[in-house]
């Protein structure tokens, strides 16, 4: 991963609004569109629970260096598909060990295939998430938590750890590193407090935190925001903001459309386990395939209730349209029987 | 969005104010726990002292009950246990392990251990066999079930420990294990007592009084009570290393740790081995100055051992010693005490000693409910289920 370490430094291109918007420019609106510069490509995955589809997902690219959101309504899939491509569920469409790998899932991150791996090798890869139940280790201290998230440690080795100076200097700067990811995130006066104490909110900042300290290359945040108050959302959009200006790519589910609209470069639309639609917020929103995943195509139409229907203020306009659509049909089944005749 | 950032200055002013205080906070607290270890650590002393002082220099029946007492507390075999303890509080209390075939392990490192020595195996050779035996069983039982759920390997601990025992009695295996008869002492224990230095002769040191060597006397007394301390030190020095560490991580959420990168069947399988080898170990001491006898490692004993881990404490470091010395020593005070009090057409020795036992599960009810983190242990631990 040598070219994600070079973009952590000042000049990360990535860190530039302007150069975000020229980038995202260049990219169609089309569900499953091909990026410039790729982290993640995910091909063919299909999970299946007895007869119902969960996730179908036949394309996804994922560019680097930015903060893409994944949305849908509930049930489209979203966490499921984080379960998929981070090891933690396996796709039906799995590649059998024998057999052909003809359409059989396969992702690849930063270039490497991640089609058969374990959670954990996926996050060694630098692939790390969090969850939308939080996981804290309830009865470990914040800072225990946050150390535990450290990589390439000497004193986990079973044979090596009962001689405490083989690991005691990188401990001390293990423990440096996690105070100074708990002071960004408000969380340092908290340090020896155990998890279980802390609020759910704070339970969350303190899983992002932990997951920071493996130095992810991407981060994939599941409903970050869910049971956060409106003042730590707002800084903790900022963290999710710093950390895409340092040149870490972030993957997010969420419900919350203003933040959404807020922090993402990019959105990908899922509903009923497939990419519906893909592009800026702004754009996505506007996009009727979202509106009807979200409200329903006849969501501005009561189907049970006909009296209703004539009180509606729109019931009228729908008429009209109704009427014209009939009209329409006729005119058109009066010129084809007319070119027939003729 | 919201007008309250998190940057406006009241949160930070209280943020300053009370990183200091908190610190403060939790050092007192600190100190006060420790105070508390040290006065329960004296107390016990105390009150051993002084049931040592009445049981040498008075003669009578509260004396008699207090010398059984301490005789109990330092037999051979509460040693024996204790490091099967300490065992499975390496799996339950700090990896989150069901074991609860404890029983099971240490019979095999006896069986290993008897073997090995009857068919003509040095020492060291045979100990090696018995917690080899113990390594293997923890491998074969945490490939299938280390992967699910706990409940799993529960389940599954519980009944090859019952198939360990029932092979052990096998007619078929009298050759080898002794059947249901088991294998005597005399089998397997010379070489062991020819390595003793304390010669021979007795040694009455208070209310103690056994040969220097022999088959029960001092010698295996000072060698299993060296064996709790060494394998105590050895799960202190596991426990508090990062390695330790990541066994808590995995007790409190599995998948938390796998997303962080680590592998949690390998971590998992190190501490069933470990702890398996330590209950080997255990099984090895308890018959030294006995017989093996499949029986005598069933479930009572898992059970045992597992009241004392809770009685100590679990995830503590000296929990496991203390609950096992408590458990065995209490049961004689109560067993001494009914005999004293009762007379004996209401109970006789026998009954007040199965009194003694249901005074025993009676307590492990009470501590359960009013006290479930144990002796040692830390209330503050307890209060969040995972």
């Amino acid at each position: 991963m040598p070219e994600s370490k070079t973009s952590t430094d000042t000049t990360n291109p990535m860190a530039d609004p302007a150069a975000r918007l020229a980038l995202t420019d260049t990219i169609p609106n089309v569900p499953g569109v091909s990026k410039p510069d790729p982290i993640l490509v995910v091909d063919n995955v299909v999970r299946q629970f007895g007869g119902m589809t969960a996730v179908n997902v036949d394309h996804l690219e994922v560019q680097r260096g930015l903060i893409t959101a994944l949305i849908g309504p509930n049930g489209a899939g979203k966490t499921t598909f984080f379960n998929l491509i981070t090891g933690f569920d396996r796709p039906t469409s799995a590649k059998s060990r024998f057999g052909s790998s003809e359409g059989a899932a396969s992702w690849a991150f930063d270039g490497r295939q991640l089609g058969r791996t374990s959670a954990s090798a996926v996050s060694k890869a630098g692939m790390v998430r969090t969850f939308q139940l939080t996981k804290s280790l309830n009865r470990m201290t914040v800072l225990e938590n946050m150390m535990l998230g450290a990589r390439g440690q000497s004193g986990e080795n079973l044979l090596t750890c009962w001689l405490k100076p083989t690991w005691l200097g990188q401990e001390k700067v293990i423990e440096d590193k996690a105070k100074e990811l708990l002071s960004r995130f408000k969380l340092l006066r908290k340090k020896d407090d155990y998890a279980g104490s802390l609020s759910g909110g704070q339970r969350k900042l303190l899983e992002m935190a932990r997951a920071l300290m493996t130095d992810p290359t991407m981060i994939m945040l599941d409903e970050p925001m869910a049971g956060v108050n409106p003042a730590l959302t707002q800084s903790l959009l900022g963290h999710i903001q710093a950390l895409r200006d340092d040149g870490m790519t972030v993957l997010f589910v969420e419900h919350d459309m203003h933040m959404v609209r807020h922090i993402s470069d990019w959105v990908i639309v899922m509903a009923e386990g497939r990419i519906i639609a893909e592009g800026r917020a702004h754009e996505v929103m506007a996009d009727t395939a979202v509106i009807d995943a979200y409200l329903g195509a006849h969501h501005d139409t009561d189907l049970s209730d006909d009296s209703l229907l004539e009180d509606m203020p729109g019931a009228e306009r729908m008429h009209r349209k109704a009427e014209a659509h009939e009209e329409e049909v006729a005119r058109k089944g009066a010129a084809a029987t007319k070119e027939k005749n003729q | 969005m919201s007008t309250n950032t998190p940057e406006s200055p009241t949160e930070l002013v209280h943020q300053d104010d009370s990183l200091e205080a908190d610190q403060t906070d939790i050092e007192l607290e600190r100190a006060a726990r420790r105070k508390k270890a040290v006065i329960v650590t004296i107390a016990a002393v105390a009150i051993f002292a002084l049931m040592w002082i009445v049981a040498t220099t008075m003669s009578g029946t509260i004396p008699s009950i207090f010398a059984s007492v301490i005789r109990s507390a330092v037999e051979p075999q509460t040693a024996a246990v204790a490091i099967a303890v300490l065992g499975l509080n390496l799996h339950f209390g700090f990896t989150g392990l069901l074991n609860i075939g404890q029983a099971g392990f240490m019979l095999l490192g006896a069986y290993g251990f008897a073997i090995a020595t009857t068919r003509g195996m040095p020492l060291p050779v045979a100990v090696l066999i018995g917690l080899a035996a113990a390594a293997v069983f923890a491998l074969l039982l945490g490939v299938p079930t280390l992967k699910l759920r706990g409940d799993y390997l529960a389940i599954v601990t519980i009944s090859a420990a019952e198939i360990i025992r029932y092979t052990g009695r096998l007619s078929q295996l009298t050759d080898w294990t002794g059947g249901s008869q088991g294998l005597p002492g005399s089998e397997y224990r010379d070489p062991f007592v020819a390595l003793s230095f304390f010669g021979s002769g007795s040694t009455t040191i208070g209310p103690l009084s056994y040969q220097n060597t022999g088959v029960n006397g001092w010698w295996i007394r000072a060698v299993a009570w060296s064996l709790v301390l060494i394998c105590t030190l050895l799960v202190f020095l596991l426990v508090r290393s990062p390695w330790g560490r990541l066994l808590r991580g995995i007790r409190e959420d599995e998948d938390a740790i796998r997303s962080l990168g680590k592998n949690v069947f390998a971590v998992k399988m190190q501490s069933l081995v470990i702890g398996g080898m330590l209950g080997a170990l255990g099984g090895i001491v308890f018959v030294l100055p006995a017989s093996v006898q499949a029986d005598s490692m069933g479930r009572a004993m898992t059970f045992f051992i597992w009241t004392s881990l809770l009685l100590g404490g679990a995830a503590t470091v000296f929990g496991p010693v203390l609950g096992t010395i408590l458990f065995f020593s209490v049961r004689i005070l109560i067993r001494g005490a009914t005999g004293a009090v009762v007379p004996s057409d209401v109970l006789n020795t026998q009954q007040a000693d199965q009194f003694s036992w249901v005074v025993v599960g009676v307590i492990l009810m009470l501590l359960v409910i009013f006290r479930p983190q144990g002796v040692l242990g830390n209330k503050r631990e307890l209060q969040f289920n995972a």
